[in-house]
């Protein structure tokens, strides 16, 4: 039967655009020839932005929603769906990115936090919410706010993908150890983690999150994608690695070729050797600053 | 082919919603088949072509040398189109303009109720449905067979040994869907 939320929402319709997403990349655009070079490359979305991560940390201030006026431009650009994000626990952001009518808003770290509490009550909205999480606890918690979505944070607009592998790897062991539980532990570990217990038993039923799972954070080549899909991701997205790259239109197509046959080291190398540039310069971790790190945004 | 009237059942697994079908085809007895490579497709006795983004299937089609492969498949063997599948199997498609396939003699508009705030739930022959930014069928033929509409469009048609719906059934978990049944019929006829 069709999964309802709390709120009685049908679920599958929120996820059920995810799932149609699953496979492919989506990509960070701040403009309409953007998002047209995406789709050219086989994008599935473009997440539709003023900045794209690494020039956020650069500009430094504070990130907001980006302004309607770009976003709905486009949105008539391409035909593919377009996602945008709104700041952590800013509702208004969200109900006007749903009335501008995009498909899927990203409660994002990449903006700065608007409420250091609470996040979105998800459950009042149509539009369906993707989240980033750097572990189980975290997924659940957005999940149960109504999120239909998760991907990992990974560290945004680094170009260095060892967060968001930290990341996948968290929530792959975490969920095999909640799936080798006796039940009786359970609502302990849901304790411990902070997470649902409701939740935490359909980890413990399925051996998987209750909705898809994908990756995010500093993937900036072929190689980063299919190591990400290989973790289990299920789709990633791209941000400042493709437009921030010598060859964007080359790694936008690359790194599409590389997702969907992650699973063959011959399809990967030669998608690799197709760039015809060099990837975005990347940042050490250890170099940012403390209140630089987006992935410790969020709670 | 499998023994006892049960066959294999591919999937395009190049990008799209492909896994949920597994259940669906497996509890009729079925064997189910992620297709990715010419090698693959050798091994099914019908394809499915899911749900997805028809834009990305078509790159990557171009992309790993799939066309001919596939139109040669498509002669003579089940084809089973789903919202992006569907769009590919059209003889034109619109909003905006795209390849396709030609398989049916029917127009499809993408998108053509809107974006994700009009998807939906719905009920074909009792069963739960959802429409996810769903294309539109517009019927050139009266030789097309419509199984179900939803108002007054056609969103389960049926044409030779091809098969069409508008909306998805995979994702519903009561196995296997009317639309599963109906396409192992269709297999089951060919062969």
């Amino acid at each position: 039967m069709a999964k309802t939320d709390s709120n009685g929402n049908i679920i599958n319709i929120k996820t059920g655009l995810a799932e149609m997403l699953k496979g492919g990349v989506i990509m960070d655009v701040v403009t309409a020839e953007q998002a047209k070079v995406a789709e050219d490359a086989g994008a599935v979305s473009v997440m539709a932005l003023e900045r794209v991560p690494s020039d956020i940390r650069k500009a430094g201030g504070v990130a907001r929603m980006s302004p309607p006026e770009l976003i709905e431009e486009i949105m008539k650009a391409v035909s593919i769906p377009v996602m945008a994000k709104c700041r952590i626990g800013h509702f208004a952001e969200a109900q006007i990115l749903e009335s501008i009518g995009v498909d899927y808003i990203d409660e994002s770290e990449v903006l700065t936090p608007a409420d250091e509490e609470f996040h979105i009550n998800k459950h009042d909205f149509k539009v369906p919410f993707v989240c980033g999480a750097k572990n189980l606890g975290e997924a659940l918690r957005r999940i149960g706010e109504g999120a239909a979505l998760m991907r990992t944070k990974g560290e945004p607009g680094t170009g260095n993908i060892v967060e968001a592998v930290r990341h996948m790897r968290k929530i792959n062991a975490e969920i095999r150890k909640v799936v080798n539980m006796d039940e009786a532990e359970l609502m302990t570990e849901a304790k411990e983690l902070g997470a649902p217990y409701e939740l935490l038993k359909i980890v413990r039923a399925e051996g998987k999150l209750p909705v898809p799972n994908f990756a995010a954070g500093g993937i900036a080549t072929p190689a980063d994608a299919a190591l990400c899909m290989q973790l289990g991701a299920e789709t990633v997205f791209v941000g400042s690695g493709i437009f921030k790259s010598d060859n964007p239109e080359k790694f936008a197509k690359a790194i599409v070729k590389a997702t969907a046959h992650y699973n063959d080291p011959a399809i990967v190398l030669e998608a690799s050797k197709e760039l015809e540039g060099v990837a975005m310069r990347g940042t050490e971790i250890s170099e940012l600053e403390e209140p630089m790190k987006m992935a410790n945004r969020g709670w | 082919m499998t023994p006892n009237n049960n066959f294999t059942i591919g999937v395009l697994a190049l990008q799209g919603c492909v896994y949920p079908h597994r259940p669906h085809i497996e509890a009729m007895g079925d064997a189910f088949k992620a297709v990715k490579t010419e090698q693959d497709l050798k091994q099914v006795d019908g394809l499915i072509l899911p749900g997805g983004e028809s834009t990305t299937m078509l790159k990557l089609i171009n992309a790993f040398k799939l066309k001919d492969v596939l139109v040669e498949y498509f002669k003579d063997h089940p084809v089973w189109g789903i919202c992006a599948g569907t769009i590919l199997m059209a003889k034109t498609v619109t909003n905006p303009e795209q390849d396709s396939f030609g398989l049916i003699n029917m127009d499809v508009e993408r998108n053509s109720y809107g974006r994700q705030l009009e998807s939906t739930h719905y009920k074909i022959e009792g069963y739960p449905v959802s429409f996810i930014r769903a294309p539109r069928i517009s019927c050139n033929t009266p030789d097309i067979h419509v199984h179900a509409r939803r108002d007054d469009d056609p969103v389960w048609i049926e044409y030779d040994h091809y098969m069409a719906t508008t909306f998805h059934p995979e994702m519903t978990l009561q196995f296997p869907s009317p639309m599963h049944t109906a396409f192992h019929n269709l297999i089951a006829d060919k062969n």
